[in-house]
């Protein structure tokens, strides 16, 4: 064994972890698995996509979901040149807070374009569903820019 | 549970209950001055541990540092083989990712001199024989697998002579002698 070379391990931490979603979140998931979107509604009217149990500022229990559109806008977006093994997507893609028309907050998700020079901040896109849906965010397999899309 | 109210759209249909959510980090792991020292050794089949320059504690495995006083530790000291099992635990429920053969025992090992225990697994026992204070002795892989990794003992097994009284066994008796540090 040569002493002087500094020690070094690939070291792998894996959970194979089953959460059980709640009502809320459940039917966000349920939602997605019918190809829809839900939000929650706050008492004053806004819209919270995605949905969370209680109001994130007055901590009221929130029970009123809503369907929301399938299409919206780019909020704020970076470019991923290169997803890293465990990444959902293999190729390059903008990972961007899109807020969903009918929507007051945005939603982490991709947007599938080639080329960052492709984006912009301000595009409208759509969702692209997965050919089968099971009730998980992956049931969306990301956004595509409205109008350039043929599927 | 509050009533949550949904489109009707989803009236009927089997509702999701639960999501799959794995995690996985992958990392490079490279130890510091203290793992390193241990593990070269380890390598050579000798298991080093650290001596508190406050009171003389020694701590296994090394850490580079006696957390009760936030001092260094520079002193290594080779240790015994042999110890005894401070506490103990039988799993007989499988965890995913965990291909152990059920049921089997998790125990805090207490090298003979050291005084703290790490966690290891216990074998060549039945786990109703188990039992707090009882003697144990490493168990290595064969020489020619011998590693610098943490995985060079297979398991701890049970080497007779008399236990450790109880009172006496794994930490307790370093409550006993106040060597715990301040944790009013």
């Amino acid at each position: 064994m040569e002493s002087n070379e500094r020690l070094s391990a690939p070291l792998v931490l894996e959970y194979p972890f089953t959460r059980t979603t709640g009502p809320v979140i459940g039917a966000f998931m349920t939602g997605l698995r019918e190809r829809i979107v839900l939000g929650i509604k706050r008492q004053d009217g806004s819209v919270l996509v995605p949905p969370t149990e209680y109001d994130p500022e007055t901590s009221q229990p929130l029970t009123e979901m809503v369907e929301v559109g399938q299409t919206g806008e780019v909020v704020t977006w970076t470019w991923v040149q290169e997803p890293r093994d465990q990444s959902p997507w293999d190729s390059p893609h903008a990972l961007a807070m899109i807020k969903l028309d009918g929507a007051d907050t945005p939603l982490l998700h991709a947007v599938l374009v080639d080329d960052p020079t492709l984006l912009n901040t301000g595009d409208r896109v759509r969702i692209k569903w997965r050919e089968e849906t099971e009730g998980h965010i992956k049931d969306i397999e990301g956004f595509l820019p409205i109008g350039e899309e043929n599927d | 549970m509050t009533e949550i109210h949904v489109p009707p759209l989803l009236d009927g249909v089997e509702p999701v209950q639960s999501v799959r959510t794995p995690i996985r980090m992958e990392y490079t792991f490279t130890p510091g001055v203290a793992a390193q020292t241990y593990l070269r050794e380890f390598g050579n089949k000798k298991i080093l541990g650290n001596v508190s320059p406050v009171d003389g504690a020694i701590l296994v495995p090394p850490r580079g540092a006696d957390p009760r006083h936030g001092v260094l530790c520079e002193e290594f000291v080779e240790m015994p083989h042999t110890g005894h099992v401070g506490s103990y635990c039988v799993t007989n429920v499988p965890i995913p990712g965990r291909e152990l053969d059920l049921p089997y025992i998790s125990a805090w090992i207490f090298l003979d001199g050291a005084d703290v225990g790490f966690l290891n697994l216990v074998a060549e026992c039945p786990p109703e024989e188990c039992r707090i204070g009882m003697r144990v002795e490493a168990v290595w892989k064969p020489d020619e697998e011998i590693a610098t990794t943490a995985e060079n003992i297979l398991y701890w097994k049970p080497s007779g002579g008399p236990d450790i009284p109880f009172e006496e066994a794994g930490v307790r008796s370093w409550h006993a002698r106040k060597k715990g540090g301040s944790n009013a």
